[in-house]
């Protein structure tokens, strides 16, 4: 487990008696006041607040509160300052996309287990809202002195999220749509087989579950390794419910042990050689 | 190394670890998993007779005392859970793991009901939860408050189960005044053995949103707060029910040396749940290698050398 969150030592230790184990757990809610709401898309706000979110990595998530209204787990689209990307797609997550400047949000985490950058030369792979978490892990890379190239895919333009971000930042990206209406008309994995056929160190892709298993199945053809990210109902974000547990066939598919928990061993699989 | 096979009813574990009810819902894949990583048995998410989603987010967090949880008892109904439970009994009996199965109900007749389907699955247990914090608004005071309704929860679910084989433990909750009144009493109707305890009803307020953090608003809590409670509790019953009554004694167990206190108390089995929030299941693979080294270092062979042994 990550140790991000207030470590405890619960045990009295007397004399004589061995350390006790230290239990870490992820934190209570913190208020977090939104600084810039931008829009990225007709239906996607990026919500930027007052302060960084601490000691978090890219691909892990937050549950953010709105009392009141109820909760919702989100990717960290960049930890300093921290900021989600959100999709207003349903009753908690519009109130949570409409927050204006000075309002507050409470945020637990950061949470699971994010992406673990190896190599220099890296692919990533975003399928629609997928592209929130790349943005933090490019700007890592980018920050490591690596090569990213970004293959973002989405149902239509309007779909799109954190291009001009992306590409402001340094990555080369590439846009596919399924409708034609921006990039390349089709999806994602033609760009992905494209980059692939270039040589790289790593592949990380965040997106619905058919993109995730068809860019493993390009990265595993190929020899490369693979990060994916996947997404899940989550409901307790602690590993305590088993709501979020990845279905057996899909462990079995992508080689991880069943019984995997999006929320705590993921919402990040290490895949491949 | 110490061993750690026990005697349970009519039953060997390969460890006393069990997993609680609750933790990581029911499935399959991820009992098995708690299995390979060394439960003598894990218990299921409790089943009831209708299907039910629970209640509204926030559900659970965690705090520096644990975990406190109001997840309202989603399950998807004993009928579907019956599958659930044979595939997850077929996986575990390859592994030596044993199943308990978690019944709620929110009426006496109901409990024998859902006790008479959930034996379709054939559980070398059904743990009997009364005692559930979480539904009071639903279903009323638990059946674990006071002696009568535990047993006549505990006559209904023996009645239903009768000739089955199938032994019982009933889940008592730790805010009673009287628990060996009434833990005495479901013996009294047959009760095979009592798991203690549940989790104890509690809240947090977050100071700055001016409101209770959990939808449901109280909660139950969990983890490293409510070991003194359980150990406490588990101490009573023991006293009380004497060796012929095994104690699967649960709450807060985080380390081999907090699962040896419980056996000192008088556990014959131990609970183990919200430390996997934050280890995952490979917490049981520590404890369990915690709880021989403490064994070793006094000299114990064997569990039975050291149960009870804090009891006056």
């Amino acid at each position: 487990m990550n140790s991000h969150f207030h470590s405890t030592n619960y045990s009295a230790s007397g004399q004589g008696r061995p350390p006790a184990t230290q239990v870490e757990i992820p934190g209570l809610f913190h208020p977090f006041t939104v600084a810039v709401s931008r829009i990225e898309n007709p239906k996607v706000r990026t919500l930027i607040f007052d302060r960084p979110l601490a000691h978090c990595d890219p691909g892990q998530f937050v549950m953010t509160w709105l009392p009141g209204e109820g909760e919702k787990p989100f990717s960290i689209t960049q930890d300093d300052p921290f900021a989600i990307t959100v999709a207003d797609v349903g009753a908690v997550s519009h109130s949570i996309s409409q927050l204006q400047p000075g309002q507050k949000l409470w945020v637990r985490g950061p949470l699971g287990q994010g992406f673990a950058p190896a190599g220099k030369r890296h692919i990533l792979v975003g399928g629609g809202y997928g592209a929130a978490p790349l943005s933090f892990l490019a700007n890592r890379l980018l920050r490591d002195e690596g090569e990213v190239r970004v293959c973002l895919g989405a149902r239509g333009a309007d779909d799109l999220l954190l291009v001009d971000h992306l590409r402001a930042m340094g990555c080369s990206v590439a846009v596919a749509t399924e409708d034609g209406s921006a990039g390349t008309s089709g999806l994602v994995t033609a760009l992905v087989q494209a980059e692939v056929s270039r040589g790289a160190d790593h592949l990380y892709a965040c997106g619905p579950m058919g993109m995730l298993l068809a860019v493993w199945e390009q990265a595993d053809a190929a020899g490369l390794p693979a990060q994916l990210s996947f997404e899940a109902i989550v409901r307790c974000g602690i590993g305590l419910c088993g709501s979020c547990e990845l279905p057996e066939n899909i462990c079995q598919k992508v080689g991880i042990a069943p019984g995997w928990l999006v929320c705590q061993d993921g919402p990040v699989a290490r895949i491949g050689r | 190394m110490a061993e750690l096979s026990t005697r349970f009813l009519n039953m060997t574990l390969s460890s006393p670890l069990v997993v609680a009810s609750g933790i990581l819902g029911t499935s399959a894949p991820v009992m098995e998993r708690c299995a390979i990583a060394g439960a003598g048995a894990v218990t299921s998410k409790s089943a009831g007779p209708e299907p039910r989603s629970g209640h509204a987010n926030p559900v659970a967090v965690a705090w520096e005392g644990g975990v406190i949880n109001a997840i309202g008892l989603t399950n998807p109904g004993c009928h579907e859970e019956v599958a659930i439970l044979t595939e997850a009994k077929a996986r575990l009996a390859k592994l030596g793991g044993k199943l308990f199965a978690s019944i709620f109900a929110p009426t006496v007749e109901a409990f024998g009901e859902v006790a008479r389907v959930t034996a379709q699955s054939e559980p070398e247990l059904i743990e009997v939860n009364i005692s559930c914090p979480n539904v009071a608004s639903e279903f009323g005071t638990p059946f674990s408050a006071c002696a009568p309704d535990a047993a006549a929860v505990t006559r209904s679910v023996k009645q239903a189960l009768a000739g089955s084989g199938i032994p019982i433990s009933v889940k008592l909750a730790p805010n009673v005044p009287n628990l060996s009144v009434i833990a005495k009493a479901c013996v009294a109707e047959g009760a095979d053995a009592i798991t203690a305890i549940n989790t104890v009803p509690g809240m947090l307020i977050d100071p700055w949103a001016g409101k209770p953090v959990l939808c449901n608003r109280s909660g139950g809590l969990s983890g490293p707060a409510i070991k003194p409670v359980a150990l406490r509790c588990v101490y009573e019953l023991a006293a009380a029910l004497g060796p012929s009554v095994p104690i699967i004694g649960t709450g807060g167990v985080s380390s081999g040396l907090d699962a040896a206190e419980m056996i000192l108390a008088g556990a014959t089995l131990i609970g183990v749940g919200s430390v996997m929030v934050a280890e995952g299941p490979d917490a049981l693979t520590r404890i369990n290698a915690e709880l021989s080294d403490y064994m070793d270092q006094m000299g114990y062979a064997s569990l039975d050398d050291f149960r009870g042994k804090a009891l006056p």
